[in-house]
């Protein structure tokens, strides 16, 4: 029962990315011609609000629905690891026109062939985890 | 109900976004959709060849009902939420397109010549598919996110490495689109 709210959320999301065309390869195209501001509005709005969010968990405002604080754990440092890693991302996503959320929410859609990008995209971290210690971080 | 049906701004996307991720912190988990990747690799038993997928992975089942929420989502959006699948796009994007070879663009949300059955049943199309895939899910896990976990939550939370991969997702991107791209099709 306590994974519901998670399912729950998860449709939002869903519906959200597909309602505002997030899950159209034309639209990744678009913003990186920068032939609309669609994507830049959604992730610069998104941000915007999310930072409010943030303060309050840092000032304590708002806990978690079970009293406890919103510890936010950082993520891991390391210039290669996130310049070369999100360049190998960027090229893959303007090419499948999709990263990881709407690769799911185009199951939904009934879109056969993105089973192929996400066995890839899954083949793809267990790439990364054989070839981790070979690869500069 | 036009207000649902039509496709939504995104003065309206960025903040559902943002409520999405603010209420899973508030349920105790962080918004990020690729370490669902490494979850499935491990539920496949990649740990028996890797180390690095030995974990607990049930601790991430949030994550994957998560993900089977994302994808129930998708089918009430397109099957009742959505009359239309026509995407309004910037009308030089749909001659860009029509210059690299891919037509019709915005008629549907994707192009036939990447998604249809027919072009993944060819060896170009699948090699293609199966390429996209694995960049996007080995630069993920090496990047340590996505765009969700980067772009929405670290930059939200002024994460400098978030800042950097963010950086990267768009070098990786703007190389694949003005440079790559034209030759493939």
């Amino acid at each position: 029962m306590k994974y519901i709210k998670f399912f729950l959320v998860g449709i939002l999301f869903g519906i959200v990315m597909s309602k505002a065309e997030i899950i159209s390869w034309y639209r990744i195209y678009e913003m990186f011609k920068f032939q609309s501001f669609h994507m830049y509005g959604i992730i610069g709005s998104a941000v915007f609000l999310g930072m409010i969010s943030m303060f309050l968990f840092k000032k304590k405002m708002v806990k978690t629905f079970e009293g406890n604080e919103i510890h936010i754990a950082p993520k891991k440092k390391g210039l290669y690891r996130n310049l070369l890693g999100g360049i190998l991302f960027g090229l893959g996503w303007a090419l499948a026109g999709a990263c990881p959320g709407p690769m799911f929410v185009l199951i939904g859609k009934g879109v056969v062939s993105i089973l192929v990008v996400i066995f890839g995209a899954t083949l793809g971290a267990f790439l990364y985890g054989l070839f981790k210690d070979k690869i500069p971080h | 109900m036009e207000f649902i049906t039509q496709p939504w701004a995104w003065y309206i996307a960025g903040p559902i976004i943002s409520v999405v991720m603010f209420l899973l912190f508030y349920f105790g988990e962080r918004f990020g959709v690729s370490s669902n990747l490494e979850t499935l690799c491990s539920i496949g038993g990649a740990g028996k060849f890797v180390d690095y997928f030995k974990i607990d992975w049930k601790q991430n089942t949030w994550n994957l009902v998560f993900v089977a929420g994302a994808i129930t989502g998708g089918f009430v959006a397109a099957y009742w939420l959505s009359p239309s699948d026509v995407v309004a796009l910037n009308p030089q994007t749909v001659q860009d397109l029509a210059d690299i070879g891919i037509m019709n663009a915005g008629a549907t949300y994707l192009p036939d010549e990447i998604f249809s059955v027919d072009t993944m049943l060819s060896f170009k199309g699948f090699f293609i598919l199966l390429i996209a895939g694995i960049m996007v899910g080995f630069g993920a896990r090496w990047a340590g996110g996505c765009t969700s976990g980067h772009a929405i939550v670290g930059l939200s939370n002024l994460e400098i490495p978030s800042l950097i991969s963010v950086i990267g997702f768009f070098i990786g991107g703007l190389v694949m689109t003005w440079l790559i791209l034209p030759l493939i099709f």
